[in-house]
């Protein structure tokens, strides 16, 4: 214990690495994308696949309701007692980006009330592709596009495709009722990305979430010293 | 001091929480008592003289030094709902944290562990005046400005309301922000001989009606 960590002192103010007490803190990966892209399966299917291994928590930014946060609870992928929902004002992007308060006390609650943790997802409302994260509230973000949106959306990029830390094309199961064409998603993928990881995913088949939830463990294994 | 570091308080973008509460616009569109833009003006108007006329006060006192747990009582006494004083206190835990990382004060800090779940907003904002060099009118005029302008730009998102037009109403409204922003700083001045007794506790019934009630809808855009 070093002397200069008091327990008293309030709360970090953004994303320090290093709780008021001294200690860690978890990781904080984002989720975010489009409406309906499959960001809150990504998330329950994340936390059926790491819950056993990892300590976690999930807080959800909804955009007029808790649906996000009761489908979670009613999954019961978690305990409830490590689920928070935020309320973001009609603005999503907001909440993740421009104004993060409500999310880092969504995140240090957490960790007050069911801490330790070594982990806690943040999962954004739906919003529109241009939707990032503050790097002062997580340590990396996903970005969660699905074949059925148009198989367009990777060429087209924007923030959360090009630089996203991973991308995930999700429900690729769909993509032949779609017509959409998975190589050139990949293709295109690739082209906007460069070195930066894409996972093409059904969480239907059998492999499920399993290369995603390889990347998350990749992800703390970096970030725990 | 700045006086410049007043615009950097007040600016609608500082990250403290402010865009995701709407003052009670949501309840009160829901109930038909805002549908436009004279509506939001009279709304506005009920609202600076009751919430805005308190908050103000309270920020202005701060500033002058006044004991912020005093302060924090004075407007858990002046703020009949629930609901409301839990909105207050989660908003000035948010500014708590933008105030700091802005104008690093012990004055902040203390407070911080005083009141880890937050203490008033309005509190909190006079605090955060105190520590960016500010005086006592630049936060009473902050806080009577912060009760008009979250239900304006709130009600733009609600109603599809002209933005122009919601903006006109705040420019309305400026002569009458002066006269709050006078009377909730001589108002605070008075507290140094009177205790905080003398700070005005005028309230309006619907907004705390309608705030419990908004608290309980399943679907809203709005935490408050």
């Amino acid at each position: 214990m070093h002397l200069d960590h008091h327990h008293d002192t309030p709360a970090a103010l953004s994303a320090d690495a290093h709780r008021p007490d001294g200690t860690r803190r978890a990781l904080r990966i984002g989720l975010g994308g489009p409406v309906g892209s499959g960001k809150t399966a990504t998330v329950a299917a994340l936390c059926r696949a790491l819950r056993d291994e990892l300590s976690l928590a999930v807080v959800t930014n909804d955009i007029y309701t808790r649906e996000d946060a009761e489908f979670l609870l009613r999954e019961a992928v978690l305990p409830p007692e490590r689920i928070t929902a935020v309320e973001t004002g009609a603005c999503p992007h907001t909440a993740i980006r421009d104004d993060i308060s409500a999310n880092l006390e969504a995140v240090e609650d957490l960790e007050d009330e069911v801490g330790p943790l070594d982990l806690i997802l943040v999962e954004s409302g739906g919003d529109n592709l241009t939707a990032t994260f503050s790097k002062g509230l997580v340590d990396a973000q996903i970005f969660v596009i699905d074949v059925a949106g148009g198989d367009d959306i990777p060429r087209k990029g924007g923030p959360g495709v090009t630089t996203a830390d991973l991308l995930i094309v999700n429900k690729t199961d769909l993509a032949p009722y779609v017509g959409s064409d998975l190589a050139r998603m990949a293709a295109d993928a690739k082209a906007q990305r460069a070195e930066l990881p894409v996972v093409l995913q059904s969480l239907r088949s059998e492999a499920g979430v399993t290369d995603v939830a390889d990347w998350v463990r990749a992800q703390l294994a970096a970030w725990t010293p | 001091m700045s006086r410049a570091a007043l615009l950097v308080l007040a600016d609608g973008r500082f990250p403290a929480g402010g865009h995701a509460h709407s003052g009670g616009a949501e309840a009160a569109v829901k109930a038909g008592r805002i549908t436009g833009a004279d509506s939001l003006e009279s709304f506005c108007r009920g609202r600076l003289h009751t919430a805005g006329l308190v908050s103000s006060a309270l920020a202005a006192s701060a500033v002058l030094g006044v004991d912020p747990r005093l302060l924090d009582e004075a407007a858990d006494a002046r703020t009949p709902s629930p609901a409301l004083r839990t909105a207050a206190r989660k908003l000035g835990r948010q500014l708590m944290r933008a105030a700091r990382a802005s104008w690093p004060s012990t004055e902040l800090d203390a407070l911080a562990r005083e009141f880890p779940k937050g203490a008033h907003q309005p509190v909190v904002l006079g605090l955060a005046a105190r520590a960016a060099g500010l005086e006592a009118v630049d936060a009473a005029y902050c806080a009577a400005y912060e009760s008009v302008s979250g239900p304006s730009s709130a009600t733009v998102r609600l109603l599809s309301l002209d933005p122009f037009d919601a903006t006109g109403v705040l420019a309305r409204l400026s002569p009458e922000l002066d006269r709050i922003a006078d009377r909730a700083l001589e108002a605070a001045r008075r507290v140094a001989d009177e205790g905080v007794d003398a700070l005005p506790s005028a309230s309006a019934p619907l907004l705390e009606i309608g705030a419990e009630a908004h608290a309980a809808w399943p679907v809203r855009l709005f935490a408050s």
